[in-house]
């Protein structure tokens, strides 16, 4: 619109390189001067050959005149010997012989020399022309065979032409094709080598800080990374002598790191549980969106009901896979698929692929009381209330009171009616309520499988963050087993499922779960997954632990996964005198490790401290007392210190941890 | 958790009588086992008798919800239907009407139904009744009262308001803060 201003008027914008850089093109050459002399003689056409012949029955005419003519000279010679021979050996009849001296003889010599330098020059024409007269007669097939002898008289050298002589033209040929192949090989086999040799230009950075500075883009350290996994496949080849595997460890990691741009304690992590090219992967597959997918809500409509609506509505949609028949996995959309009315009408719920899995593997029975102890916002829970097909009791608990809003109306819109929700510090659980035939816990956890989601996670979890959450996972666990009932004819079982990868959070916890209680790990009934480690690093778990499953999202397509199920076998709760030592030194290790807090934190820490040595001196005054007794002198104590304190602390354990500062998920 | 009180009940009864009519009776004589109304924070909650009993051993500040809520009393005692009661109100529904497609997003937002965006409406529709929204497709939206009876609405021109909205299940996602 309107007058635009030139703003560009004054300044000459120049267009290309100009004039005077122009460049005069290269010259072209005429063919016949670029063709090769040393070429083969192409093949003649039928009157060029017919010409050849003619030239050549000339020429040998020609000579045989020449040698006829020679011969009848000597004849005459021979017959005039007697009168010429003076002649001949004097030179000279007259008186000047004395001195006169034979001019010819002189002329002579030279010109033979001129013939023989001539012969050398081309000796290949003459042989040619030799070849040519020799086999005059012959057809044209018989040419061919005497070009194909050229050229193997020009690779080889005169002396194989004597061998060769008495072969056959297909021998001869066959011959000739085996040299050449061999000097193929050979040559190819040279150039290998050198390419081999242009790939270890791979070379350790001087220092570590320059190698940081001086890489500066992307693409630089794409191909670092690439150079330093290829050399740490064949180490003992492409290393460098003076570079050690750590050392090229560490560079591949501070490549990563500023590649996927994650920090270096998840890296360092991710690199311990991962091979190198599985690592990758994993990179790979946490920087892209898992694909979305929905879950029919069993209580309101059938699966294939679900399907027709939503594709009337233009969704472009497929079952999630045979392992499940609620599942559907949606590749496009018309629509929002949070809003439709089918959504809103509570026939479907948008849930991760993964999160059908523990609840899967808890295998929930009609009238059972069942707990999930850690439900926001609720899509566990309301797959488990589908299976139950509201009957008997579900409770649902969350400690965090805006998202259990959130459990509240997916339940109330997905048609629950068998819930009872509840905010409760799941650690307290068992104070509420216990006997419960299942219980489904997924814990709050680091969230390193979920990369994909929520990529914060690259940057904002370090060493504490995750032991402040396997602390916390431990808690839970225990206090999910303490809410089981051993007894139930129908179950007895716990599901632990976390969505991180890191087995301090998994294994380990299951491990710790193992020792402190009377459970034992069952198989999860989950077809697919990789097994959970029974060694991993340092630590050795309990050689059931396979029985566990893990889901990564490079190598099952859905969000990184754990899920472990164990089965409870009595109620009683084991004591012994290590447990208690092995709980004095964690919290010792906690206290450590704490110290990097606040002051404020440190005092509660050695408060505790404090309290813990009471409890521990109580414990063994009251060795003779039964085990309940025992518990509820504890109980007291801890109320007791926790009234003096004020302060609200979890009293089932006696592991030190902030629960405000505890981030849940 | 606690019973109602008589005038509560009273209240709640009419209130819904007014969308399902007799059909109150079946809340609460079920052949599946007994189930009540109760009463946390002026929440009514609707649920069986079991969960009831399990539901009363948490406190208060624990407990959030239990079983179905069907709405809450108002300062000045007065009862109102939240969405989340549609599940029982819509079997049992007295007056019905169905709305086009091209309405259906229009009352899921919130919105009256005007007369242009309706499909059909049942018979016994009186003026100030309680009304259960559908689409076409049978699928309950929500609810709301009649603004004319069926007999008015044919000779009305097409924008004047034939249900005045109460509630839809937009709300689940337009008001997920403030269901209960």
């Amino acid at each position: 619109m309107g007058r635009k201003a030139k703003f560009t008027e004054g300044v000459i914008v120049k267009k290309g390189p100009g004039r005077k850089s122009k460049k005069q093109k290269d010259p072209i050459f005429k063919k016949e001067l670029l063709a090769d002399s040393n070429q083969p003689d192409r093949k003649l056409s039928r009157r060029q050959k017919l010409r050849l012949k003619k030239r050549q029955t000339k020429e040998q005419e020609a000579q045989s005149k020449r040698q006829n003519k020679n011969a009848q000279k000597q004849e005459k010679t021979k017959s005039e010997n007697g009168i010429v021979e003076a002649g001949v050996s004097t030179g000279f009849t007259d008186s000047n012989k004395s001195w006169l001296k034979l001019k010819k003889s002189k002329q002579k010599q030279p010109i033979i020399e001129n013939e023989d330098s001539s012969g050398d020059e081309d000796p290949v024409s003459d042989e040619e022309s030799e070849v040519a007269s020799d086999e005059d007669n012959d057809d044209d097939d018989e040419v061919n065979v005497s070009s194909l002898k050229d050229i193997s008289s020009e690779s080889d050298g005169g002396s194989d032409d004597d061998e060769d002589d008495d072969l056959l033209p297909i021998e001869k040929e066959t011959k000739i094709l085996k040299k050449k192949r061999d000097e193929d090989a050979k040559l190819a086999e040279e150039e290998m080598q050198l390419n081999i040799a242009n790939q270890e230009v791979f070379e350790f950075p001087e220092s570590e800080n320059d190698g940081k500075q001086e890489v500066s883009n992307l693409q630089d350290v794409q191909a670092r990374i690439k150079d330093v996994v290829m050399v740490l496949s064949d180490f003992n080849k492409l290393r460098q002598v003076n570079r050690s595997r750590s050392d090229y460890m560490k560079l591949l990691e501070g490549d990563l790191c500023t590649y996927y741009s994650y920090n270096e304690f998840l890296m360092e992590r991710l690199m311990q549980l991962f091979p190198l090219t599985e690592l990758l992967e994993f990179l790979e597959a946490s920087e892209v969106q898992r694909p979305l997918t929905i879950r029919t809500n069993s209580l309101k409509t059938r699966r294939r009901d679900l399907a027709q609506a939503l594709i009337n509505r233009g969704v472009n949609l497929d079952p999630i896979g045979k392992w499940t028949k609620v599942g559907l996995v949606i590749y496009s959309s018309q629509v929002p698929v949070g809003a439709t009315p089918e959504y809103l009408a509570g026939h479907y719920i948008i849930q991760g692929a993964s999160s059908f899995l523990p609840v899967m593997a808890l295998a929930p029975q009609e009238n059972e009381r069942i707990l999930d102890m850690c439900a926001a916002p609720g899509g566990k829970a309301s797959h488990i209330a589908a299976i139950m097909k509201n009957t008997g009791v579900l409770f649902v608990n969350d400690v965090n009171k805006d998202r259990v809003k959130a459990i509240v109306g997916n339940f109330h819109r997905l048609g629950v009616i068998n819930s009872v929700i509840s905010t409760v510090d799941g650690r307290k659980y068992p104070d509420v309520l216990k006997g419960f035939d299942r219980v489904l816990l997924d814990a709050p956890c680091s969230g390193s499988g979920v990369i994909a989601k929520d990529p914060s996670v690259k940057t904002s979890k370090d060493e504490q963050d995750i032991q402040r959450c396997f602390t916390l996972q431990r808690q839970l666990l225990l206090a999910a087993i303490d809410c089981l009932n051993a007894k139930s004819s129908t179950g007895g079982y716990i599901v632990y499922s976390t969505c991180s990868i890191l087995p301090e959070e998994n294994e380990a916890v299951v491990d710790y779960a193992l020792r402190k209680r009377n459970v034992k790990l069952v198989d999860t009934g989950l077809e697919f997954g990789s097994d959970g480690f029974v060694n991993y690093r340092h630590f050795r778990f309990h050689p059931t632990m396979k029985l566990t499953k893990r889901f990564y999202p490079h190598s099952h397509n859905m969000d990184g996964f754990f899920v472990a199920k164990l089965k409870k076998f009595s109620n009683q709760i084991p004591k012994s005198q290590d447990d208690e030592v092995v709980e004095v030194l964690d919290t010792e290790e906690a206290d450590v490790q704490n110290e990097s807090e606040t002051k404020e934190t440190i005092e509660d820490v050695k408060e505790d401290g404090s309290n813990l040595g009471k409890n521990k001196r109580k414990r063994e005054n009251n060795k003779n007392k039964s085990p309940t007794e025992e518990a509820k002198t504890q109980n007291n104590t801890r109320q007791i210190s926790l009234n003096k304190k004020k302060k609200n602390k979890s009293n089932t354990s006696t592991i030190n941890v902030e629960p405000t500062s505890i981030v849940i998920k | 958790m606690k019973r109602l009180s008589e005038e509560r009940t009273k209240i709640l009864f009419e209130k819904l009588s007014k969308y399902i009519g007799a059909n109150v009776k079946l809340l609460i004589e079920r052949p599946d086992g007994l189930y009540c109304f109760r009463e946390q924070k002026d929440r009514v909650y609707y649920m069986s008798e079991k969960i009831f009993k399990l539901a009363s051993t948490l406190s208060p500040t624990q407990l959030v919800s239990a079983g179905t809520c069907f709405g809450k009393f108002t300062k000045t005692n007065k009862f109102r239907l939240h969405i989340t009661a549609l599940a029982y109100l819509a079997p049992y529904a007295q007056c019905k009407i169905w709305l086009k497609p091209s309405a259906e997003q229009q009352f899921l937002y919130g919105n009256h139904v005007a007369k242009s965006g309706l499909g059909r409406i049942s018979e016994n529709a009186e003026k100030y009744s309680g009304v259960l929204v559908y689409n076409m497709a049978d699928l309950p939206l929500g609810f709301g009262v009649c603004a004319r009876s069926m007999s008015e609405c044919k000779l009305s021109d097409p924008l004047t308001t034939i249900c005045f909205h109460q509630a839809d299940i937009g709300e689940y996602i337009r008001s997920e803060e403030d269901l209960l």
